[in-house]
């Protein structure tokens, strides 16, 4: 079809949806409705981990970000009952600013970046660093001390956010 | 190129993401959807590590994502705390109403 192999049109499609869905989060008018329609992005860029043969990171992905982060954000949303579409808009002149700066940002990000094919590497076949088997051997040799390190930043973060949440502390 | 698809579409695709979390972050009043956005500049970004990583059989890129997601819900947990403290305050996460360090 096209030329193109299933690779190919599998990419097209994962990320067409990744945008249409990132697009829109930021227009939807209901918080709620922009959760779900991150929820639904997430799940389109958990697709193209798979395509890139990165088994362990989809599935990570889906659990941690789908899983646990959007469901924080919808329990905010929900137990605050901050789901009014009343939510005061920007006035028309920052809106046309922002869209003006994002624009420059992608021509400069993309002109940066671009460079990087440059090093004309290709791979072609099924990759095995994503497997668990590999990530775990480098996670918990190489990475050990910052792997560490991860797990008391979590426990500060828990700490922090109880103590936040808490209505007066004494 | 990895399986037929160039290393351009990859940074196109995360540049793109990282582009429209930059202006919902800009555009928006709403401190959870300014929340949503640079969740999804973290993802534009993890996307391009996950990519060089495959394109260089090199395992420290998704090692690196596996932090970033680590780091994101650090993040998320405590900067939902806030907001919900700056809600209990001013009744309201408009965004516009939290200038009290500017005067």
């Amino acid at each position: 079809m096209l030329g193109l192999s299933v690779h190919q049109w599998l990419f097209g499609i994962l990320s067409f949806l990744a945008v249409l869905f990132s697009l829109m989060v930021v227009f939807s008018r209901s918080p709620i409705n922009s959760v779900l329609y991150l929820i639904m992005s997430f799940f389109s860029i958990s697709g193209i981990y798979l395509l890139l043969d990165a088994q362990f990171l989809a599935v990570v992905n889906i659990v941690v970000y789908a899983g646990a982060i959007m469901v924080l954000f919808l329990f905010v949303i929900m137990l605050m009952n901050l789901n009014h579409d009343t939510e005061p808009q920007r006035t028309v002149l920052t809106k046309i600013i922002a869209g003006i700066i994002g624009g420059m940002l992608l021509l400069v990000l993309t002109s940066v970046l671009k460079g990087a094919s440059a090093l004309d590497k290709s791979f072609y076949g099924t990759s095995e660093v994503g497997l668990v088997k590999n990530l775990g051997n480098v996670l918990f040799t190489q990475f050990l001390f910052p792997f560490e390190i991860v797990s008391v930043l979590l426990l500060a973060a828990m700490v922090g956010a109880v103590m936040m949440g808490k209505k007066n502390i004494n | 190129m990895i399986n037929g698809i160039s290393i351009d579409y990859f940074i196109l695709l995360s540049a793109v993401l990282f582009t429209i979390g930059a202006i919902g972050v800009m555009a928006r009043r709403n401190s959870i959807i300014i929340f949503m956005c640079i969740e999804l500049m973290l993802n534009a970004v993890n996307i391009l590590l996950v990519a060089f990583s495959t394109l260089h059989q090199n395992a420290e890129g998704q090692v690196f994502v596996f932090f970033v997601m680590t780091v994101a819900a650090a993040e998320v947990s405590v900067g939902l705390a806030i907001l919900t403290m700056i809600y209990r305050n001013i009744k309201s996460i408009d965004t516009n109403l939290l200038s009290n360090l500017k005067d």
